[in-house]
């Protein structure tokens, strides 16, 4: 590997950016899309690993070694103009390669005027335009004049969906929803703007996208319009830009806007060739890489594997969980060698501080300019000093870089500190590391309370810089007070049993429990079905071919025959209890009887179910089937299906309406496919697929098009006026058929199909027992009953409950091939926590104080964990709280009738005394007169 | 205000955004029981990813707030009558949350469910039975607590009947919690 001279030492540099202030030459920002300038020298975003800044190729010095300005302004000695490019050799086991994607360059078609007219930009440009980090502060402005755009327009498919010189066949499936966010955000920022997007199918076809897509639809100001478009011109004066277009109702339409944004498409990273070349690797015919149908995240070449937008056009979570899932793939070659390149971090012994009266030290960071532009940080620590209790205050430019850390441990130690308060951003990054870092000092981890300054502060106020100020101040007063009535809490170990259990026995949990019992642990595999295979059984081939029953047997045979896999059919879960590392399962076997099982990890695989319509004649004319029925039809080899002249499929049937609001993402490649193979049998055969939206998002495109070309054709049809099916005869020649009716939108009259069979696109509901497991397991549903995972782009795989995690059909329809990426990524989140010896449960948990506990039993029944239970005292029978079990939500506090539950780190004293310091002493004074005068 | 995340959407198994809302509710109830106006405590629910709705939902409450002026005076409950009734009620909240706990665990699938619930017979029966006498008798101990009073006295300041008293002081000198003092007529704490 060669490693760029950064010609900065990071190991000096502390990110301050002053070198950036003096450089003197101006460059286009490139990762603000060369929209703004930046310096030579700088740091490349606000949030780059490590936060320190580099020298690009415009310096001068690099250049013709004309100016050292940086070295003379540098403080730490951090230049480094000697650096050379570093070769380095690195002996690995395995190799992942993740090199994403590359935003598609509309300039390759003038037709869009990118790069001609100043106002149209892409959608990665917009992107930045929308940052508070991006080049007018995350105000939405023009190019040409910095005003306020009035009117937006979005073309979608830009690059995508297209067989043109320069296009892509394939479907980039993100930006339909991207600009669905960009929209409503846009409107967020200017409430005022019109924003108007040109679409073909829209393609929610994401866990929840649906909704997302009918929330930015109904904003008001805000206009979808289904329609090809082109550019016009560009007003040489006002700068907006005309774009064509059709409607229904008045033909052809010129509109001006006053922005344009191009939603443009995913392209496979500039050197995919060269990496093919290096890794000895194959790439499919679009340029991705080639992958393994049986493994998504194996290429052609053993021990390498991919993950994220390399494997072709995908969504944050398929990405996450592609890398989890590489992961786990990894660990399966090597995890012989875990752990072999780890070091504990061991820190200073605990002071007990708990007799001592507080010593409060603030930090107040700048967060860069995030927090430093908008509030007075010097004025601000001047006023910390004179809160009661503080001792210090200072000011940070990053409170959370490494060298910002260090001072903090340091100051610290040197003043005796023992709270301290950081204000800085919200907890839920970086309460952790600054945990750790006053740790490092020697005091305990909980004597830190975190004002946030700039979630709840700068970022909403940035206009009001003084009033801001005065809230800093407050926010941070509140802190403080909070923080002088901090107690230490102790974290504690507990082991980690390692064995894992899978419930559902379909393709996700059979590679999740293959590739957890790879790395060496034991797996229970529990399927209540006398089969595995779930769902999968009933499916013969896939779009691109994949012989699914052939896999299926390859698949159920390697379970049974890894020693590891204890395979449990015909057997459910009856009860679960304990928590995360320590589960003991109960389940009931037909023939083995009620057995416990003792694991550390569960994973949820429990499937999905195709529901049963109760329209278009479903059960009651045998010619209606479903598409999972059609396609066991054909594989079937029944004459009536493959002598049928006409074939009619109507999708989104049970979905996408006000009881499920969600799309099946798979009918419309499940159709495609059933129609694709009966032309295949019968070429003669008229095949319609009335649709509402065709949703063959990313590669699946291909055979959307192919279809097409094959002559299937495609009608779309309104979710407010679906088809009609009524038995009847054929006009032609008298056979009986069912009639299709639907309005043709395009000849503006009704359409009348005669069907020898209708195929009915049933909605992927969720499976029955899904709510028993979800409440035994104490894991959510999402409001359409799927399991709901801890975050659905950044923690697809698990849930908020720790220790469980899902896969496949049971946390949203998906087709095979995402199913094994997400049951690989479970594998790999499971064994990031069976691979450790212990779990450390957190102080901040339930306690009694038992002189005042009634036993009146109100927190046990409010507390949703099984947490509290009573036990006998000597003052009789008392609550008492297992740490545990505890996740610290606090709910039996408020049920208690005397206060004697507490839950510690956000005990009533704790929080009251933070909402005293809510008013300052002079204003609560001045309030007290006011009353008195009242009265 | 307290806001909490949409109902049915509770990030964890704890939906305890029921809870608050059956809390709330019945706390606007005692508001406007001892005469201050209801408004002014205000539960609503929304997502991490609706800042609009937040904001609408601040601004709106400020300006009612403003509206409604500080605490009780909008109202005409001010100086030692509004710390009474405050006092009076705090000194309740273990008694009201055995209420809550006991009598008003209630489960409905909507806030419009709750909010029937909240303005029905019933609950009017209940919240008489349950609370009012509790928080008159509150009331009663901490005025004797000042000094002692007579029937007629106490009438005046509490606003209530000599016979309502009468039956409260019954009760309460039953639990032995007040007594007469040396024939004059007059009250006090026991």
């Amino acid at each position: 590997m060669t490693k760029k001279p950064r010609y900065v030492d990071e190991t000096k540099c502390t990110g301050c950016t002053t070198c950036v202030e003096y450089c003197p030459v101006q460059y286009p920002d490139k990762f603000n899309q060369d929209i703004s300038l930046n310096k030579a020298i700088h740091i490349y975003f606000s949030q780059a690993i490590p936060l320190v800044s580099y020298i690009d190729e415009s310096c001068r010095y690099l250049k013709d070694k004309t100016c050292t300005i940086c070295e003379a302004v540098c403080q730490n000695d951090a230049i480094d103009f000697s650096q050379q490019p570093e070769k380095r050799k690195i002996n690995v086991g395995a190799i992942i390669l993740s090199s994403g994607f590359e935003p598609f360059d509309p300039k390759l078609r003038a037709d869009y005027g990118y790069g001609i007219y100043e106002n149209v930009l892409t959608s990665m440009d917009y992107e930045r335009l929308l940052s508070s980090t991006g080049p007018y502060e995350g105000e939405v402005l023009r190019i040409s004049d910095k005003k306020q755009p009035k009117k937006i327009a979005w073309i979608q498919c830009v690059g995508s969906r297209q067989v043109l010189p320069g296009g892509n066949s394939y479907c980039s499936a993100v930006c339909c929803t991207y600009t669905q966010k960009q929209v409503i955000l846009t409107m967020d920022h200017l409430t005022e703007t019109e924003c108007t997007v040109f679409h073909n199918d829209i393609r929610s076809y994401g866990k929840d996208f649906e909704r997302f897509y009918e929330r930015s639809e109904q904003l008001p100001g805000v206009r979808f319009i289904r329609s090809y478009v082109s550019i016009g011109k560009e007003d040489p004066v006002t700068k907006n830009v005309s774009i064509r277009y059709s409607t229904m109702d008045d033909g052809v339409k010129e509109e001006e806007f006053e922005m344009v944004v191009l939603s443009i498409g995913l392209n496979p990273p500039a050197d995919a060739q060269a990496i093919a070349d290096k890794y000895g690797i194959e790439l499919s015919k679009h340029n991705f890489c080639q992958l393994n149908p049986e493994n998504p995240m194996e290429t052609s070449q053993p021990g390498i594997f991919v993950a994220g937008a390399f494997q072709g056009p995908i969504d944050i979570p398929e990405s996450v969980f592609s890398a989890s899932g590489a992961g786990s793939l990894c660990g399966e070659l090597l995890s012989y060698r875990r752990g072999n390149l780890s070091r504990e971090i061991v820190y200073p012994p605990e002071k007990d501080l708990s007799r001592e009266e507080p010593r409060v030290g603030v930090f107040v960071c700048h967060c860069g300019a995030n927090i430093g532009r908008i509030v007075n940080v010097p004025e601000v620590v001047e006023y910390c000093k004179t809160l009661p209790g503080v001792v210090h205050a200072q000011e940070n430019l990053f409170a959370c870089a490494t060298n910002s850390a260090k001072e903090i441990t340091d100051t610290i130690r040197e003043k005796n500190l023992n709270r301290v308060v950081v204000a800085a951003c919200s907890p839920r990054t970086l309460e952790t590391l600054f945990r750790n870092t006053i740790r490092e000092a020697g005091i305990n981890q909980y004597y830190l309370d975190m004002a946030n300054i700039r979630e709840h502060n700068s970022w909403v106020h940035p206009k009001e810089k003084e009033a801001a100020t005065v809230k800093a101040e407050d926010i941070i007063r509140m802190s403080v007070a909070r923080a002088r009535r901090l107690e230490p809490l102790q974290e504690f170990d507990l082991p980690v049993n390692k064995a894992a259990l899978v419930i559902g026995g379909g393709i996700a949990g059979m590679n999740s429990a293959i590739s957890i019992a790879k790395q060496g642990h034991e797996v229970y595999l529990v399927e209540k079905e006398e089969d595995l295979g779930g769902l999968a059984r009933k499916i013969h081939t896939t779009l691109e071919g994949l012989d699914v029953q052939d896999y299926l047997e390859k698949l159920t045979k390697q379970v049974y025959r890894h020693p590891l896999i204890h395979v449990y059919t015909g057997t459910t879960v009856t009860d679960a209890d304990g928590y995360v590392g320590n589960f003991v399962t109960s389940v009931e076997s037909t023939r083995r009887g009620h057995i416990k099982i003792k694991h550390g990890a569960t994973i949820l695989a429990t499937g999905a179910e195709v529901s049963v319509p109760d329209e278009y004649l479903y059960g009651e004319d045998e010619r209606v089937m479903t598409h999972l029925e059609l396609e066991e039809q054909i594989y079937a080899d029944n004459e009536k299906i493959a002598e049928a002249q006409s074939l009619v499929m109507i999708q989104c049937v049970g979905c996408r309406n006000e009881d499920r609001d969600y799309c099946s993402r798979v009918c419309c490649s499940e159709s495609i496919k059933n129609a694709l193979k009966l032309k295949e049998i019968n070429p003669e055969m008229d095949i319609y697929i009335l649709f509402r939206d065709i949703r063959t998002y990313g590669l699946k495109e291909d055979y959307y098009r192919e279809a097409a070309d094959k002559n299937i054709r495609f009608i779309r049809y309104e979710q407010q006026d679906p088809p009609q099916v009524e038995p009847g005869e054929s006009d032609e020649d008298g056979r009986p058929v069912l009639k299709v009716t639907l309005p043709d939108y395009v000849l503006e009259k009704k359409l009348e199909l005669d069907a020898d069979i209708v195929a009915l696109a049933a909605a992927v509901v969720p499976a029955a027992e899904t709510e028993r497991i979800a409440k035994l397991f104490k894991v959510t549903l999402s409001p359409d009953g799927f399991f709901k995972e801890a975050h659905v782009k950044l923690r697809p795989v698990e849930f908020a409950t720790e220790g469980v995690y899902l896969c496949g059909l049971a946390h949203y329809p998906k087709f095979i091939s995402e199913t094994i990426s997400q049951a690989y990524g479970a594998a790999g989140r499971a064994l990031t926590l069976l691979s450790h010896e212990t779990v450390t449960a957190s102080g901040a948990v339930c306690e009694v104080d038992e002189d005042k506990c009634l036993s009146c039993g109100a927190c046990i029944s409010a507390c949703n964990y099984g947490a509290i239970e009573f036990h006998e005292t000597a003052k009789g029978r008392k609550a008492t709280v297992n740490p545990v079990l505890c996740k610290g939500d606090g709910l039996c506090n408020t049920k208690c009738p005397t206060g004697a539950i507490q839950l510690k780190h956000f005990t009533d004293a704790e929080l009251l005394s933070q909402i005293d310091a809510l008013v300052r002493e002079e204003e609560s004074v001045e309030a007290v007169a006011a009353l008195a005068a009242n009265a | 205000m307290i806001g909490g995340c949409r109902l049915h959407e509770c990030n964890y198994t704890t939906q305890g955004n029921f809870h608050a809302l059956n809390m709330a509710l019945l706390m606007r109830k005692i508001l406007g029981h001892i005469g201050l106006n209801p408004e002014r405590l205000k539960i609503d629910f929304m997502s991490g990813s609706e800042g609009n709705v937040y904001v609408d939902v601040v601004n709106e409450f400020t300006s009612k707030i403003k509206e409604l002026g500080p605490l009780g005076q909008s109202e005409g409950l001010v100086g030692k009558d509004l710390e009474l009734k405050l006092k009076a009620v705090t000194n309740l909240v273990p008694y009201i949350r055995l209420v809550l706990n006991e009598r008003l665990r209630v489960h409905f699938d909507t806030r419009e469910e709750y909010e029937d619930f909240y303005s029905s017979e019933g609950l009017n029966r209940l919240f008489g039975e349950l609370i009012i006498d509790k928080i008159a008798v509150s009331e009663i101990m901490l005025i004797l607590r000042e000094s002692p009073l007579t029937t007629g006295e106490m009438s005046k300041v509490l606003g209530l009947t000599p016979s309502e008293i009468s039956r409260h002081l019954n009760s309460t000198a039953r639990h032995g919690l007040v007594r007469f003092e040396d024939n004059k007529w007059r009250l006090a704490i026991a």
